[in-house]
């Protein structure tokens, strides 16, 4: 039996008091306990970031790679090992501004990562600069006059890219993330978890008292299908006094990029040993050329 | 009259089936029992321009082309006038009659005229214009006085895809233009081909070759993003993939390419990118993430000449001192330059063993020549049967064993630390970017800082005991030493053999471990050089830089070749005279 307690490290986060990453730490521990996964059966992949530095605070493989590279270590990683779950932990900066490529690419790919983006619409480890979804007008000491740029819309892009699994949590109500989470885990390609988050010390814009009235859950809305892409799109859209959380858009017919990969149809590659056929079988490489 | 030793060149536009061509009659030559070494040169375009393919044969083994040509094929005119001052008195040009050749500048240079109908063949015996190539090459085999039944087969074989029907046009072709070139000029020309009985032997290119060395150590995961003339790495082991179990995935970009293959690498598998110097320049920073967090994976960058996009398509040595020190701060690499096409085969595993060993990125440095050359290889001269070394691996019974925390970057007298994969529950450890103690978990603390840096750089020290010798080529007690890396190594051969013939005695010391140097080694093989002379196809002489800051041992001279074309035997004998 898999416990929370399996996932608590004895390294304490770093994170300020009140910063939302704390929500959505949790959220995870419990999600990846309840769905019965022991921490050595998870790869952790970050990037850079403040919350990228989650899998330093939590008992289980992890891997802090480079700021943006996240879902591209992951993707290797993956299919390596896809006996292993690999989660994804980094900030809006690293999965939409550096990472932006990676990201279209991956929603594309559908390869099986659960992917939460801890985005907070600011750069805080940084010490508070605007990000790639901070909204129009967002002053901060590289857009002392107000950010010019539209803010990145990550669920409309998922969606317009045939993203199977399309969502947005909330760090302060941490039972429906961890439920959230858990049914990312359960998905069968490549699933996003957009996770709203306050940064206490660098956006006091999109505070919990904020963001806490405005947000409501999908799932309780009546007649809302989730499989339905159109509607989805158009909830993807929302976004003010109103702000939807939950599951927008998941299909599970769309097979997951390693189940299509020949060499993993023999089970997870490094399983597998560095020759796998006889001396004699490697002669033809050389008859090519005969 | 001259038995089997003269150079082809094919000529035409991009479309025309230069490639194609040239690589067919090659392997005809070479199913003859002729040795040769092939070379392409062409446009970064899809159509038009002016390519050409380069063979010299001979019945010996070769390692380079040179610049006396005996037999042009032109199908174009451009061919005729790019390349007429390169043939030899008595050489001869195979050409349309409808390309307007002025005799008279082929007469200036006693080359011989041989007019054959290749369109009009074409059309009539194949039925398409396109396959003048075909005819060229049946022309060519008539003019020199080789047998059909070479080139019978290979039509036979490189068409066979396309079905029967192609098959026979093509050999009616083949057929149709060796008989007109035999009625009409044989005996006109001097330089004759005789097929030998010989072993079957491979005609391989040097990417080729690297290639296979990397599925024979086991690569299981390859990723890359397009870029000449790297990329044929990548369609090799694409190809190759399903029938050898291998992943291969054609990434977003070349900094996704290398963060894939870094995350292969941390699972535990063998993972490779190939790519060239810019998109190498994108990698820069996630090759220091595997140095940092001791990933083993191997970059295999094939030179072209730069900066920036440079020449897409030519031949450069520019990247030697950026491969040792790319990346922000310090840690270990191994960087593998080979020099040939059987080096190339032996860096494709060796960089493997190398890079696991030592826990580091390994990086495989070619070039645009070694990459596109072929030679004829003998079938056990690439040996598939290629040590495997995974280093410190433990392995699940040693994991079961352990009674204390794991520690992935543990402290060790050799700075390795034993490793273990992700997904065993003993061994459960996060790795980090971020400088970090023997767990992996991220540390700020000095002393600790000073610690890690010297376990990692420490591999590098142990790593340099390892690493190989250089070659030594030529007259062994020669005071006049060429020293050289990568695909210079083949023209300078032909160039050292030329020299000891004449009475000059001379050694070539090749460095294909570049980094970490052999210090020791090196300075061994350049005892008794009284003339110290450094090869190389770049602007500065990078590996003479190299060896005067590791060694204290400045080169007498610097032949240095930057015009984006290859190397040749004539250009380093001219050189020679003005540098010493």
């Amino acid at each position: 039996m898999v416990s929370v307690k399996d996932y608590q490290s004895a390294v304490r986060p770093t994170w300020c008091v009140g910063c939302g990453n704390f929500g959505i730490w949790n959220a995870l521990k419990i999600a990846l306990s309840d769905v019965g996964l022991a921490p050595h059966q998870v790869m952790l992949i970050s990037g850079i970031g403040c919350g990228s530095k989650l899998p330093d605070y939590t008992t289980a493989n992890g891997y802090m790679s480079l700021h943006g590279r996240t879902l591209a270590v992951a993707t290797g990683a993956r299919l390596a090992n896809h006996g292993l779950k690999v989660v994804c932990t980094h900030g809006d900066g690293d999965g939409y501004g550096e990472g932006g490529n990676h990201f279209a690419s991956t929603v594309r790919r559908n390869i099986g990562i659960v992917d939460i983006v801890q985005n907070n619409r600011v750069y805080g480890l940084t010490k508070g600069q605007y990000s790639p979804t901070s909204p129009k007008g967002f002053v901060t000491k590289t857009s002392p006059q107000g950010a010019i740029e539209e803010p990145f819309n990550p669920l409309a892009v998922a969606i317009a890219e045939k993203g199977t699994f399309v969502s947005r949590g909330w760090s302060g109500d941490i039972a429906h993330l961890a439920w959230l989470i858990g049914e990312a885990l359960k998905h069968r390609g490549y699933a996003l978890v957009d996770v709203l988050q306050p940064c206490v010390t660098f956006n006091k814009m999109y505070s919990y008292d904020w963001l806490r009235p405005r947000v409501y859950k999908v799932q309780d809305e009546p007649g809302y299908d989730s499989g339905d892409v159109t509607a989805a799109f158009v909830k993807a859209q929302e976004w003010g006094d109103r702000i939807p959380i939950g599951i927008l858009y998941r299909t599970e017919s769309v097979p997951a990029y390693e189940e299509l990969v020949p060499a993993l149809a023999a089970g997870a590659l490094v399983k597998q040993p560095l020759r796998t056929k006889a001396a004699q079988d490697y002669e033809i490489l050389k008859k090519e050329y005969l | 009259m001259n038995l089997n030793d003269m150079t082809f060149k094919f000529g035409g536009e991009a479309g025309q089936g230069v490639e194609s061509t040239g690589r067919g009659f090659a392997k005809a030559l070479v199913r003859s029992g002729l040795h040769l070494f092939g070379l392409q040169d062409y446009h970064s375009r899809i159509r038009g321009g002016h390519n050409f393919y380069q063979i010299r044969v001979a019945d010996r083994d070769i390692y380079s082309q040179d610049e006396r040509v005996h037999l042009l094929l032109a199908l174009t005119q451009v061919t005729v006038d790019e390349h007429l001052r390169e043939m030899i008195p008595g050489g001869g040009v195979i050409y349309d009659p409808s390309l307007p050749i002025d005799q008279s500048d082929l007469a200036a240079r006693s080359v011989q005229a041989f007019s054959v109908p290749l369109e009009q063949i074409a059309l009539e015996q194949g039925g398409n214009r396109v396959m003048s190539n075909t005819a060229a090459t049946g022309a060519a085999a008539g003019v020199c006085g080789l047998g059909l039944d070479a080139i019978e087969s290979v039509i036979r074989d490189n068409f066979r895809k396309k079905g029967g029907p192609i098959v026979e046009s093509n050999l009616r072709v083949a057929r149709a233009a060796y008989q007109y070139a035999q009625d009409k000029y044989t005996g006109a020309f001097h330089f004759r081909l005789q097929a030998k009985a010989a072993p079957p032997r491979m005609l391989i290119s040097g990417n080729e070759a690297l290639a296979m060395g990397a599925l024979m150590a086991g690569c299981k995961f390859v990723a890359g993003y397009p870029m000449t003339p790297g990329s044929p790495i990548l369609e090799w082991l694409a190809g190759h993939s399903k029938e050898f179990g291998i992943v291969t995935k054609h990434a977003e970009d070349e900094i996704a390419a290398i963060n894939m293959i870094i995350g292969a690498a941390q699972m535990g598998v063998r993972a490779l990118t190939p790519t060239s110097g810019g998109g190498f320049a994108l990698m820069a920073e996630a090759l220091g993430l595997a140095g940092m967090t001791e990933v083993p994976i191997v970059v295999v960058n094939v030179q072209r000449p730069g900066p920036s996009t440079g020449h897409a398509t030519r031949y450069e040595q520019g990247d030697l001192l950026f491969m040792i020190y790319a990346s922000q701060g310090e840690f270990p690499r191994v960087v593998l330059a080979p020099g040939s096409i059987e080096q190339c085969f032996e860096a494709g595993y060796r960089a493997f063993n190398l890079a696991e060993k030592y826990q580091c990125p390994a990086i495989i440095l070619s070039d645009a020549s070694l990459a596109h050359s072929l030679r004829a290889l003998d079938l056990d001269v690439l040996d598939l049967n290629v040590p495997l070394d995974r280093g410190a691996l433990l392995t699940d019974e040693d994991l079961e064993q352990l009674t204390e925390r794991y520690k992935r970057h543990a402290f060790t007298p050799s700075g390795i630390s034993p490793r273990a994969l992700p997904g065993h529950p003993k061994a459960v450890y996060v790795s980090s970017s971020d400088e970090h103690d023997e767990y992996g978990q991220i540390c700020e603390d000095a002393a600790l800082r000073v610690q890690m840096m010297d376990k990692r750089m420490h591999k590098l020290e142990v790593a340099r005991a390892e690493m190989q010798a250089p070659l030594q080529y030529g007259a062994q007690e020669a005071s006049l030493v060429f020293l050289t890396w990568g695909a210079a190594l083949g023209p300078l051969r032909s160039a050292v053999d030329v020299l000891n013939e004449q009475g000059t005695p001379a050694r070539i010391v090749q460095i294909m471990d570049v980094w970490p140097l052999p210090v020791d080694k090196v300075t061994a093989a350049l005892q008794g050089a009284k003339q110290l002379v450094a090869v190389e196809q770049n602007y500065s002489g990078q590996l003479a830089t190299l060896l005067r800051a590791y060694t204290g041992i400045k080169v007498d001279g610097l032949i240095r070749k930057y015009d984006g074309r290859p190397m040749s035997p004539e250009f380093i004998l001219a050189r020679l005279k003005e540098v010493v």
